[in-house]
């Protein structure tokens, strides 16, 4: 009984959908679109954190020691930063460490590499450098260093890039929260789009749906093809607006990457295609049913 | 079978549809509804379907007072109900043999009784070649025919008409009114609204007249006087 209930709900609804061909078209093109906005923003948001991530990464405080620094004191000094709930990580680069990066930076370089062979020691010293989880955390951990009173701290370098630093902090929270706005905004938009279109397509059939109700169909029987409708309409424009993702990431992700930096969109497409496709699905579905819900409320009340 | 209560309609104040209503239906009667337009008796079928609530007043149907069902139990009542409309309402996206199977789907029976029972009622009013034609393929004698057919074949108790014939030519509308006869003699109560003075003075049946809400006259043989 139930199944042959589900079975005629489903058939009802292909056929709706097939026969309604117009309508569903629409319906599905302007889903794509709302879709085609939702699957953008999630690519923005992909590129924006990655290239955030990036450039995270470039950002880092260095604090270099004296040359007669002792060890032990270096190695507390990082025990202490590791203990800093702000830190992420701390790289030591012992003075060997130091010497051998700078050769290498300057290989083929010989007026350099023979001044050191000149000077005979190693004129470069120890240091420390520091990630830290968040942009902003720099400035306390820069605080934590100046009032520690370390033995053997030179000089910390955040002094000199703290203005950058704190510039970029705050572009990069903008840019994040202007993205979060964005994505709300666009997304209330294409939501009451396609709402609307669903509302409309219904709106046609409220004396059909009122027929129905007179001939004693229950609610859900007469519910049920406009919900797997709606299900059927997100399926197509999420599967649609997919295929239309994969020549657009693999124009825009090479000339995105060299401009933001960050990563490749068509690999991250590539490599996503599936959960990627899974998202799109879940809203167009949500979307789909939610609105038909929502639209054949109103005309099963009699 | 059926029992109208002391039941009265107001649609808003200063309005009112019907008025102190009480009479009863017996089972098997062919009972005329007549009366002008206004007369309420549109509101009546409406009351009787649960389209709509009485302002007071109680309608029974096989001793069920319709108004005190939930949503769920009211589908299962119309199914009982075969109902006729002036406008048809058959449903556009379908086709003949499908408006008729929906009925029976949405009552829940099987399949095999739905291949059976389709052709047979088709047959019955004369449409069997017409089964894959859309409504709008139709006239509007077949489309009414059509929805007689769709009507009668959940096997209802009763058979309700609201103007059925209102939109049809005289040829069709006698055929029409034949075919009611014919189902009133096969065991099925038929409820007849109309204001068409021509077939109520033929059928010479049961007459109820209504008069700005309220019965005004109640005959056996009636006949159809304004």
């Amino acid at each position: 009984m139930l199944a042959t209930n589900f079975r005629r709900i489903i058939t009802a609804a292909l056929t709706n959908f097939w026969r309604n061909g117009l309508v569903s078209l629409a319906t599905v093109s302007v889903m794509v679109l709302a879709l085609f906005m939702a699957g953008s923003l999630i690519l923005f948001q992909v590129l924006l954190s990655s290239t955030l991530d990036e450039v995270r990464d470039k950002i880092d405080v260095t604090v270099y020691f004296q040359l007669d620094a002792q060890e032990p004191d270096i190695l507390h000094v990082k025990s202490q930063l590791e203990q800093l709930g702000e830190v992420e990580g701390v790289e030591y680069v012992s003075r060997e460490e130091a010497l051998r990066l700078f050769r290498e930076r300057h290989e083929g370089n010989n007026l350099i590499s023979s001044a050191l062979d000149e000077l005979g020691e190693n004129p470069l010293g120890a240091s420390l450098r520091i990630q830290a989880k968040d942009p902003s955390h720099y400035e306390s951990i820069d605080a934590f260093l100046e009032n520690g009173n370390f033995t053997g701290v030179d000089r910390v370098n955040f002094q000199q890039n703290e203005l950058v630093f704190q510039r970029l902090t705050s572009i990069l929270s903008a840019a994040r929260m202007g993205g979060i706005g964005v994505s709300v905004a666009l997304g209330a938009i294409a939501f009451l789009v396609v709402f609307n279109t669903i509302r409309l397509a219904i709106y046609t059939s409220r004396e059909e749906i009122g027929v129905m109700r007179l001939v004693g169909a229950s609610n859900w029987f007469v519910r049920g093809p406009f919900l797997i409708e709606g299900v059927f309409h997100g399926l197509v424009a999420s599967l649609a607006t997919v295929f239309i993702f994969w020549p657009i990431t693999l124009w825009l992700g090479p000339r995105a990457q060299s401009f933001f930096g960050g990563q490749n969109l068509f690999n991250y497409y590539a490599e996503n295609f599936f959960i990627f496709f899974l998202q799109l699905l879940a809203v167009g579905v949500v979307l789909g049913v939610l609105s038909s819900f929502i639209a054949t409320r109103r005309y099963l009340k009699v | 079978m059926i029992y109208f209560d002391n039941v009265s309609k107001k649609y808003n104040e200063g309005s009112v549809a019907l008025e102190e209503v009480s009479f009863t239906i017996e089972p098997k009667e062919f009972v005329s509804i007549v009366g002008q337009s206004g007369a309420g008796k549109s509101t009546l079928i409406k009351l009787l379907l649960a389209e709509e609530r009485p302002s007071s007043g109680k309608i029974f149907f096989e001793s069920q007072d319709i108004h005190q069902l939930s949503k769920r139990e009211i589908p299962v009542v119309r199914r009982k109900i075969g109902t006729i409309f002036q406008d048809f309402r058959l449903l556009p996206t379908k086709t003949a043999y499908e408006n008729i199977a929906f009925a029976l789907e949405a009552a829940g029976r099987d399949d095999a009784e739905i291949a059976a029972d389709v052709p047979h009622v088709l047959d019955l009013v004369g449409l069997s070649d017409r089964a894959d034609y859309f409504p709008h393929e139709l006239s509007g004698g077949q489309k009414q025919r059509v929805a007689i057919a769709r009507a009668l074949v959940n096997r209802p108790e009763v058979l309700i008409a609201d103007e059925a014939t209102g939109n049809l030519d005289p040829i069709n509308t006698w055929e029409i009114v034949r075919l009611f006869g014919k189902i009133n003699e096969l065991g099925t109560t038929v409820v007849l609204a109309t204001h068409n003075k021509d077939i109520i003075d033929t059928i010479g049946k049961r007459v109820v007249t209504l008069e700005n809400g309220k019965v005004v006259r109640d005959e056996k043989r009636g006949k159809y006087v304004l």
